[in-house]
């Protein structure tokens, strides 16, 4: 290994789901500061392996930052002390040798622990098998152009669709509420054509499985747009209460 | 065995829907009869399950992530081609044609290039009426870009994330359908085993990856869109989790492989830091639409970029292909790389590096246009590498990002097993040698929204329409050859992770069956892979047991198979004695260091079929008409 960084890394283990789970310490040596903070934890690992004992599990799939899969909580943030970041993008040069860092994950009563860094994200999947989609079949879409579509519209419509559903917003909401997430896909159907005909009966079904999964609700505090990785924008969320609101009173 | 691609009668242009017309029909009272498993939900997966649910089937789909939304697809880039001709710069259903066999330098079925260029166009309206947000101009119109390998203006795009919002257009389709209960989905769960009955595939083996529980899936077909195999090499631009297994798998129960040596090495990557190193992150080729790429015209120049002067700089791509410049094709923009590096001119601290450059742009367009094209693509560098873009060049290097080959498929995107189908990047059939810039997507959504839904209906429509058990002999044959397998790799023991067995033999591979391949250097990299492969099964260590969640016995069982996937692809590439695309035999070169290819002998697919543990494969050629695109030497200059 090519680096002279030593790390110290109090990261969360826990066996499974039914697991009470602790903090243990462990060394990582010979760390480059031109790694990321994921190849840092594989040198862990795979000394931790030598050593005759458990790696530490952790999601992490593209390491390109758009997949979403990665998901630790380092030193207290979502994704670790940079802004726009996903862990697999955070790099050791910010970090300094010697530094002790701490490694959680997702913290919310909706994202069960799996196994060590994993939580079960499931519920994203499920508020948007409740409405995050537009209606309509294989086969009977209309000629592309013939639905202009306002150029500042698309832009918008594509900086709320850029959510890469990691979770990072539940994490750091004191109420753990997903609605930053689930806004998200509200908002880009919602400033589009093609949402329109759906557009109350979605917010209320997602509204639903949001609360049925048991996230919490919003206050405010907008901590989930300053830990975001994709800076999405809270004022999706003020859009999606406003269609709510609306949906709610005229029903569907 | 014989290899019958069914290609259907009659001239190229009709042939898809004359066929789509001679396909059998399931009555829609009897879709809901029959189960489909599809393993993958990528692009081609997520649009298959939709539509097939869509259709009335029911559906089972599989993926090892913990979302759908998470295949690999979500990373690709640039954009999607389609034939609209919106531009109104001459293009066509086939143009995109003849670009894409010529491209693929005549490796490809014209036969299904052809119908991949037809429903391009379909594609994009199908995207747009979902939501996709893709790039517009301020008339309210889609817009396009240039791709390498293309001369007309025909790449539909969403900033640097077409991929991330064609699967997101994807897997909301999907989840409508989970939402009706017509798609089942299992999430962190992965293929380990192809179940066959009677010869027909009728379901698969899969682990439960949080609880390590072995289950049995039945249905009555079978689609693998498990992507590629790239990750043969360790570092590339693929997911971690990006595997042959499944197809492997498929492979050793009677599906042919074809063209197992067609690997496409992308030519702007961020190039390798140090050995830490455990995957390297693409920059999109649209950044060559602006970006020039340059070498210091002396050997070994150590000054910093900013102090060479124009006139001592070497554009080499606009000197050697003056008509597409930096917009060739990827093997030829790759090969033009490692040729300038291995002579002497690369930049950096490895000198494996050459500059890509985006003065020229930010003077002409000014900064504020390149950030909003670009930006993304440009903070991920900085990211990274910690240097700037906008001030001085981005350096880049070739890195695996493709497999052109595959499972070989029939025109129906049937495998050589019945009722086993594969579609997107895990199929070999529509690229060729080299697949060009954006259609990947193209082919992963063409093969799952547009092609499957038919063609599947054909072999259903003569199935019988009863539940098929999980109980069968077969399946628990099936079963218990997968519990041994876990059980033989965790009771090893031995010494070495399976890490570092992956980054060997990515090494291994990266040298012997790279982007110059000689007979000499294949001869000896089958003797060190058969080397490390029974060194493996010997000093192996995976932590842990088999009924948790175990992410290094789950990667065991991947090494294992790309062990014996890479032996496969050495002996296709030691067999293709000529160069085509991105298939580059040291031996077969023109003067000018270009590929040589040779239609004589080697004008056809090359489709292996598995023998037995340690047997060679058995080679099965299909041979390749070529009734429209003339056959001729590849020129972009």
């Amino acid at each position: 290994m090519s680096g002279n960084m030593n790390i110290t890394l109090k990261v969360w283990r826990q066996k499974n789901k039914s697991d009470a789970g602790r903090f243990e310490t462990y060394q990582a040596k010979h760390i480059s500061p031109d790694m990321s903070f994921l190849e840092m934890m594989d040198v862990m690992n795979e000394q931790l392996i030598k050593d005759g004992k458990d790696p530490v599990a952790f999601d992490h799939d593209c390491r390109e930052g758009i997949c979403g899969m990665c998901s630790m909580y380092i030193n207290g943030r979502a994704h670790g002390p940079n802004k726009g970041v996903t862990t697999c993008q955070l790099h050791m040069r910010s970090f300094k040798s010697g530094d002790t860092i701490v490694v959680e994950p997702w913290r919310a009563s909706a994202f069960p622990v799996l196994k060590d860094l994993i939580v079960d994200r499931a519920a994203f999947d499920r508020i948007q098998q409740a409405g995050g989609f537009v209606g309509i079949n294989t086969g009977s879409a209309p000629d592309a152009n013939s639905i202009p579509i306002q150029k500042h519209l698309a832009e918008e419509a594509f900086n709320a669709a850029a959510c890469i559903g990691c979770g990072a917003c539940v994490a750091a909401c004191k109420n753990s509420s997903a609605m930053l997430f689930m806004s998200a896909k509200v908002s880009q159907y919602a400033l589009l054509p093609q949402g329109q005909p759906e557009r109350k009966l979605r917010v209320l079904n997602m509204m639903k499985a949001h609360e049925e999964a048991g996230f919490g609700a919003c206050t405010n505090t907008e901590a989930c747009e300053a830990e975001c990785p994709k800076g999405i924008s809270v004022t999706n969320i003020a859009r999606l209460n406003r269609d709510f609101v609306a949906a709610s009173f005229t029903g569907e | 065995m014989t290899l019958d691609s069914k290609i259907p009668a009659g001239p190229l242009s009709e042939k898809w829907d004359r066929h789509k017309f001679n396909l059998k029909l399931v009555n829609p009272s009897n879709k809901r009869r029959y189960d489909v498993i599809i393993v993958g939900t990528g692009l081609a997966g997520a649009s298959a399950a939709a539509s097939l649910a869509e259709l009335g089937y029911n559906v089972k789909t599989f993926c090892f992530q913990d979302s759908p939304r998470r295949a690999h697809s979500i990373a690709a880039q640039g954009g999607i081609n389609a034939a609209k001709n919106y531009r109104n710069d001459g293009d066509s259903v086939y143009r995109l044609f003849y670009d894409t066999v010529k491209g693929g330098d005549y490796r490809a079925r014209e036969a299904n290039v052809h119908r991949l260029a037809q429903v391009s166009v379909n594609i994009i309206d199908q995207c747009v009426a979902q939501g996709v947000p893709f790039a517009r101009e301020y008339g309210g119109l889609l817009d396009n870009r240039s791709f390498g390998g293309a001369q007309v203006s025909r790449t539909f795009y969403a900033r640097g994330q077409t991929g991330q919002q064609l699967l997101l257009g994807a897997y909301s389709a999907m989840n409508r359908q989970i939402g009706t209960g017509m798609v089942k989905s299992f999430t962190r769960h992965e293929m380990l085993e192809l179940v066959m009955v009677d010869g027909q595939a009728r379901g698969i083996i899969a682990r439960d990856l949080v609880t390590g529980e072995i289950e049995r899936h039945s249905a009555h077909a079978v689609v693998l869109c498990t992507g590629g195999y790239g990750n043969v090499f360790y570092l590339t631009t693929y997911a971690r989790g990006s595997n042959g297994t499944a197809i492997w798998r498929a492979h050793k129960k009677g599906a042919f492989f074809g063209n197992p040596c067609f690997t496409q090495i992308h030519p702007t990557c961020i190039p390798v830091s140090g050995d830490h190193q455990s995957k390297l992150t693409l920059m999109s080729e649209s950044l060559r639409n602006d970006g020039r790429i340059w070498v210091p015209k002396k050997k070994d120049d150590a000054r910093r970029p900013a102090d060479i002067p124009e006139e001592e700089r070497d554009y080499y791509l606009e000197r050697i292909y003056p008509s597409f410049g930096n917009l060739v094709p990827r093997d030829i923009a790759s090969r033009a790389a490692k040729g300038m590096c291995d002579k002497g001119f690369g930049v950096g601290t490895t000198k494996l590096a050459v500059y890509l450059d985006f003065k020229d742009a930010i003077q002409r367009l000014g900064q504020k246009a390149v950030e909003a094209k670009y930006g993304n693509l440009f903070d991920m560098y900085k990211q990274i590498t910690g240097e700037d873009p906008y001030s001085s060049p981005m350096m880049i290097y070739p890195a695996v990002h493709y497999t052109m080959g595959g499972l070989w498929v029939d025109y129906n995107l049937m495998t050589t097993v019945p009722g086993l189908y594969a579609c997107g990047e895990a199929n070999f059939s529509d690229h060729g040698a080299n697949r060009l810039g954006a259609s990947a997507l193209m082919q992963g959504l063409a093969d799952g929204y547009f092609v499957l839904p038919y063609t599947i209906g054909d072999y259903l429509a003569s199935e019988e329409r009863k539940p098929v058990s999980n109980d069968s002999p077969e399946f628990m044959e099936a079963e218990k050859q997968v519990k041994d397998r876990l059980n033989k790799l965790l009771s090893i023991k031995g010494k070495k992770t399976v890490h570092e067995y992956h980054r060997e033999l990515g090494l291994l591979m990266w040298e012997h069956c790279g982007m110059g391949r000689t007979a000499t250097g294949l001869t000896e990299g089958i003797n060190k892979i058969k080397a490390l492969r029974e060194e493996f099964w010997q000093n192996l260590l995976v932590p842990g047991v088999d009924l948790e969640l175990n992410q290094n016995l789950e990667k065991a069982g991947r090494v294992a198979d790309f062990l014996e996937l890479g032996e496969l692809m050495m002996h296709d590439a030691l067999n293709r004695n000529e160069s085509c695309g991105g298939h580059f035999r040291e031996e077969y070169q023109t003067p000018e260091g270009e590929a040589l290819r040779d239609d004589e002998n080697y004008c056809y697919v090359a489709a292996w079929e598995y023998k037995g543990e340690n047997q060679m494969e058995e080679l099965h050629k299909e041979q390749l008409t070529f009734d429209e695109v003339h056959l001729t030497q590849r020129s972009y200059k």
